[in-house]
């Protein structure tokens, strides 16, 4: 195991909410670091809605989503947060009061006094096509990602879906693959019309098969796929032999690890607080913005802001317990003034 | 007010009043209509409020944008008559509108 990452507080989502926390934290001379499963932060305002506009961000009247999350990444610029993307938190073991060793699907370790949970709706994981019986197939046959593009050579292969993910695995396996089908809805593509090319030239020459359908059914013992069916737009069906199918649906959220945390959820999903404090059941770990709950809860970006504001200030009294907290307006204050860079 | 019926996959019927102006996928969550997941709250993004529009209906609810298209390539059991119901729009002329609910959103 690497060595453990040691800062104040670790931040687990890099929505809207969690970059503030950052923010928030930052002026209160706590230290931050994120993970995010995304590869980019912003959190759903960069993944579901990066060009729609959002109004209700009080003093800003119209903002996109990516609009909002780069403001944001502006604005907490001065605490140099270290971000940790693309990676999952998996496992939360408390090694003090507080303190906190957390590992990633990295592999990562961190140690740390808190933890933040601003996991939004959880994580976004891929999309499972509701194919009877697909569970068994999962990790032995059924991939979601390429970890290692080896584990691919001289199989047949079936990729499904027409955005990037799906072209871009068609063009970079096809050379190792011993067949190759990708299977699309239509014949219109999301992904970058260069790629689509590429893909076209290949059919054209022979090297992969594209099959116009949807997958219906797989075939195979103990997990391993010999064979799928592909219904037709005119109802019709196809057998086609593989030995692997990589599905690319796009995101879904999940609550994921979240879940495994001990922490007292209501109705499995959200993560019940004080509001005087955001604190969850468990001390130390705090939870703000669209995973917690509260009496009088509304899920919306400004509620958030107000929520790691406040936890902010209990975070505090657990990192530094010797120090007294002054409360400060970075408008008058010439020490927050200074952390911002501004003084 | 205009009607709208939504059937789920059992093929229970479920007729709700809808606003004009409003969408079809608003009305279902304002009134609790089950089968429709809206995750990402009608920005086109995310393919979870999937429906198949009646046949009868299909000529004025139109055929979906190209936009539309591409987030219908992450719903499941896509069919001639797919649409995602935010980007239905409730007009008078949709008064008694049908349609179903998928299997599953996502």
């Amino acid at each position: 195991m690497s060595e453990a990452i040691k800062t104040d507080v670790l931040i687990i989502g890099a929505g809207p909410i969690g970059l503030f926390a950052v923010f928030e934290l930052g002026l209160l001379d706590m230290k931050a670091h994120l993970v995010d499963i995304l590869d980019k932060p912003g959190g759903q305002c960069a993944e579901l809605y990066p060009e729609k506009p959002i109004y209700d961000i009080p003093a800003v009247p119209y903002i996109t989503g990516q609009g909002l999350v780069e403001a944001l990444m502006a604005q907490i610029k001065p605490f140099g947060a270290t971000f940790h993307l693309g990676e999952m938190v998996e496992t939360i073991e408390r090694i003090g009061d507080p303190l906190f060793r957390v590992t990633t699907d990295r592999d990562k370790t961190f140690e740390v006094k808190l933890l933040v949970i601003a996991a939004g709706g959880g994580s976004f994981q891929p999309k499972k096509p509701p194919i009877p019986g697909i569970d068994a197939y999962e990790g032995k046959s059924v991939f979601y990602a390429v970890r290692r593009m080896e584990d691919f050579r001289d199989k047949r292969i079936v990729i499904v879906g027409g955005g990037d993910s799906a072209l871009d695995w068609t063009l970079n396996l096809a050379p190792i693959a011993k067949s190759l089908t990708l299977i699309h809805r239509r014949d219109a593509f999301r992904a970058a019309p260069d790629s689509v090319n590429k893909m076209r030239a290949l059919v054209a020459d022979g090297k992969i098969d594209f099959l116009l359908g949807q997958i219906s059914a797989l075939e195979g013992p103990d997990g391993k796929l010999t064979g799928a069916t592909v219904k037709r737009d005119d109802g019709s069906t196809l057998a086609l032999a593989c030995d692997a199918m990589l599905p690319f649906f796009g995101l879904t959220m999940k609550l994921g690890p979240v879940a495994n945390w001990g922490l007292a959820l209501q109705d499995g999903e959200l993560i019940t607080v004080d509001t005087a404090t955001f604190e969850s059941s468990e001390r130390g770990i705090f939870a703000v913005g669209d995973i917690n709950t509260y009496p009088g809860k509304l899920k919306l970006i400004l509620s958030g802001f107000h929520e790691v504001a406040l936890m902010a200030q209990k975070a505090h009294r657990y990192v530094f317990p010797e120090k007294r907290l002054v409360f400060q307006y970075t408008t008058s204050s010439t020490s927050l003034q200074k952390k911002l860079g501004v003084g | 007010m205009v009607k709208i019926t939504y059937i789920n996959v059992d093929g229970a019927p479920r007729t709700v009043e809808a606003e004009v102006g409003s969408t079809v996928m608003e009305t279902a969550i304002k009134n609790g209509v089950p089968g429709i997941e809206a995750e990402c709250g009608g920005a086109c993004a995310c393919s979870t409020c999937h429906v198949y529009v009646d046949e009868a209906w299909r000529e004025k609810t139109g055929e979906p944008a190209p936009m539309e298209e591409d987030m219908l390539d992450f719903a499941f059991d896509v069919r001639p008559n797919s649409r995602l119901s935010c980007q239905i729009k409730v007009s008078d002329a949709l008064d008694g509108l049908v349609v179903t609910t998928p299997e599953r959103q996502g």
